[in-house]
């Protein structure tokens, strides 16, 4: 379960999340929805730990462990996934090596065995076919020369390697064709399980068509100002975000 | 920025102090009087029983020396050295005359074991030890070479590997030949420095056509303090030979700098290769700069016969200060020079290093790679120049060069130098100067990795091409000492 309560962050001085709470339970899919520049990358950088920003008050609980004060990497270690609106790319280290390192760090960080190669190459083997990963790009550095599609794809590939408690998607959507999309979205859906919750953040409504949400939460001016079922996707793909914005403003 | 930082911090917590080799050995020695005369040039060959030619020949290098003057073009910058307060001559007592393993004083034989260096002939020869590849061994302490190991089984090939001080009385034909023929006597400050004093280094015949059978390998030791090391290092590889070579140093901790100006020189005949791979890490000095070694290095290959091959490669993650550029001459016709580098600087550590590929003859080609990685306050210098005579027609260079900064204190600098004297040859460059961005590490940070892992993660991603080259046990040694010089993840 992900909690993040009466969370304020600025970055440079300028506030950007706003008291905002959010409650993710066990095996719920919640997809937050709101224009560009509200927060919606602050908030996913900022549970997965990333530095630039200021958290002046608040909390987040993921499976009622404080995240805030963990590094990155044991909070990566406690279950919590990132795939990232926008995957960096590491040259000229292979995206095995990479997949490797990472996979034995998490589990080094929780004392568990190392895996050995044999049984770390079937795993991978088995989560790259379903996304459609052929092995040669396993041997390339990590997203090098990777376009928009298939650095999506390689996140999916970690995370479905990963095995995280918690995962959240950040615009995994965008700069995908409608086939990336659904095999993208196949690949997030095997992974729905009773204890796997996610939050997926998009823009459109298009990928709430593949991953159906339990919940939807439209965002604003760094806080939640609605939250309903997943027909609230559909309303918001006709009517846009301009009334919560105005809405905003004016109060 | 706060990653990024955090890295420094660590890096600068920690970096040079955890210098693993740092230990002294108690070891009693036999030392030259301290400071530098004729006398002493004299008392150095009369210790290793020099005949007279090479006693003359080291006394005119003292004389032209005395005339000379300190280099100042590198970006490099140190107190001057008082070359009267140095001692030129160093060997353990007990060094004298050993030349096989059980004649070696165990506790020398124990200094090695601790550097995990492989001296252990007798069990791989009985079966008891069964490395993957044999590798033949030169250990150099101080000023002497202690023991070779494999020696037999080379000169069964026809192989001479041996210390040059022995070589100048077992093959004197071939020094006096080749001695100084690549890199003069009056050539630069240090190198004829080292002419007048070099102690010993390792001295390397490939008779024709042979393919040496195993690799060899020199390990430089410097124990003694304030004691100069003078290395001279000579191989040839005659007609259609190849020779793979490596080379790797340490000293222990000091407070004082030591100064180290070594000599190397190669010669291909026609048709020969030489692979030279060097893991320099020397003493880099504290944190704050204090200590380390002054690497004052003149390595040059002379590819003198047609269709021959000079490569080096070098790791180069030690000393407080380092003046080194690996050369190749490519005087044969379709002749053959590579430089690959790594070479990583942290603490207050300053690098100037690069290549110089003076293309002589025709159609000759030439390759430069170089990852320089710069951390902590240090400065991190390449500097090459790629040169074509009148009649080096068709001549080929390609130079790339990368550097990698990690934090806001160091420097990366690039100094090419580029002349041709002939219109049709073809010299290409390419230089990239990039950080290890916030992102990537809080990327690798968000899969698991640590902060550390992370940055040597992307430092090993960054330096891969150069590191292919390396044989492969030395590879291994250096992936790891690049952890150990950047994070301090030792072991
Ligand atoms: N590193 C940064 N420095 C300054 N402003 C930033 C930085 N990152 C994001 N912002 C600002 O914070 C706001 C929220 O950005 P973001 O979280 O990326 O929004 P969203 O993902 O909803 O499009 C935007 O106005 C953006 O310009
Ligand atoms: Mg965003």
């Amino acid at each position: 379960m992900l909690e993040v309560k009466n969370l304020n962050v600025s970055i440079g001085g300028r506030k950007i999340l706003n008291d905002f709470n959010l409650t993710v339970q066990d095996g719920e899919v919640a997809a937050i929805m709101g224009p560009n520049g509200t927060g919606k990358s602050t908030l996913s950088y900022v549970i997965a730990g990333r530095k630039d920003y200021t958290v002046e008050s608040g909390e987040v609980f993921l499976n009622g462990v404080n995240l805030l004060e963990l590094e990155p990497d044991v909070r990566a270690a406690k279950g919590l996934f990132l795939a990232f609106q926008y995957p960096l790319e590491i040259p000229g280290v292979a995206t095995m090596t990479f997949l490797k390192a990472a996979l034995n760090a998490q589990r080094k960080q929780r004392g568990e065995e190392e895996l050995s190669t044999p049984d770390f190459m079937k795993r991978v083997k088995e989560s790259a076919d379903k996304l459609g990963i052929k092995s040669d790009m396993l041997k390339r550095a990590l997203n090098v020369g990777f376009s928009g599609g298939e650095k999506k794809r390689m996140d999916i590939l970690q995370m479905a390697l990963l095995q995280p408690s918690f995962g959240i998607l950040d615009e995994t959507d965008s700069g995908l064709d409608i086939d990336a999309l659904r095999v993208v979205a196949d690949g997030v859906n095997s992974l729905r399980s009773e204890k796997r919750g996610f939050l997926v953040i998009t823009h459109y409504q298009r990928l709430l068509d593949y991953i159906v949400p339990d919940t939807v939460h439209v965002m604003a001016q760094g806080q939640i100002v609605r939250t309903g079922g997943k027909e609230l996707a559909l309303e918001l793909e006709k009517s846009g975000y301009r009334e919560y914005v105005t809405e905003q403003a004016v109060a | 920025m706060a990653a990024v930082q955090e890295t420094v911090d660590r890096v600068k917590a920690i970096d040079v102090s955890e210098y693993k080799y740092g230990f002294f050995s108690d070891i009693e020695s036999d030392k030259a009087p301290k400071g530098l005369n004729e006398d002493i040039v004299r008392f150095i060959s009369a210790k290793k029983n020099e005949p007279a030619w090479l006693t003359e020949w080291r006394l005119e290098a003292y004389r032209r020396w005395l005339t000379m003057r300190e280099p100042n073009w590198a970006r490099v910058d140190f107190p001057r050295v008082n070359y009267q307060d140095l001692y030129y001559y160093s060997a353990p007592k007990t060094a004298a005359g050993p030349k096989s393993l059980d004649e070696v004083d165990p506790e020398l034989l124990k200094v090695y074991a601790k550097l995990g260096i492989p001296l252990q002939e007798q069990e791989v020869l009985a079966g008891v030890v069964n490395p993957e590849r044999k590798i033949a061994v030169d250990a150099v302490f101080d000023s002497v070479s202690v023991v070779t190991t494999f020696k037999e089984e080379l000169s069964k090939a026809g192989v001479i590997f041996c210390p040059i001080s022995e070589a100048v009385h077992t093959h004197p034909e071939l020094v006096k030949k080749y001695l100084g023929s690549v890199v003069p006597t009056t050539d630069n400050y240090y190198a004829t420095l080292n002419s007048a004093v070099f102690s010993d280094g390792s001295f390397v015949y490939i008779p024709p056509g042979v393919h040496c059978p195993m690799e060899l390998s020199t390990y430089f030791r410097i124990n003694e303090q304030n004691t100069g090391q003078f290395e001279r290092t000579l191989i040839i590889a005659d007609k259609g030979s190849y020779v793979s070579y490596l080379e790797g140093c340490t000293a222990p901790k000091r407070d004082e700098n030591q100064l180290h100006a070594a000599v190397v020189e190669l010669i291909t005949h026609d048709d020969a290769e030489i692979k030279y791979s060097t893991v320099q890490n020397w003493y880099p000095g504290d944190s704050e700069g204090k200590g380390g070694i002054y690497n004052f290095v003149t390595k040059r290959g002379d590819c003198r016969g047609a269709n021959s091959k000079i490569s080096w490669t070098q790791v180069e993650t030690g000393s407080a200060i380092t003046w080194k550029y690996p050369s190749c001459i490519l005087r044969g016709d379709n002749s053959r020079g590579e430089f690959y580098s790594i070479a990583i600087s942290n603490g207050r550590q300053q690098v100037d290093s690069g290549t110089k590929m003076i293309h002589l003859g025709k159609n000759t080609t030439s390759r430069v790679i170089s990852k320089g990685i710069s951390a902590g306050k240090s400065q991190n210098t390449y500097r090459g120049q790629i040169s074509a005579h009148r009649k080096a027609t068709g001549a080929r260079n390609f130079t790339n060069c990368d550097s990698l900064l990690i934090g806001n204190a160091c420097g990366a600098h690039t100094v090419p130098y580029i002349e041709s004297k002939n219109p049709s040859t073809q010299f290409e460059h390419e230089a990239t100067t990039s950080k290890i961005s916030e992102d990537q590490l809080f990327y690798c940070m968000q899969r698991g990795l640590s902060a550390e892992e992370a940055t040597a993660l992307i430092v090993n991603g960054f330096v891969r091409d150069v590191l292919q080259q390396l044989p492969m046990e030395f590879a291994v040694e250096a992936q790891k000492l690049i952890a150990i010089s950047l994070e301090g993840s030792v072991g």
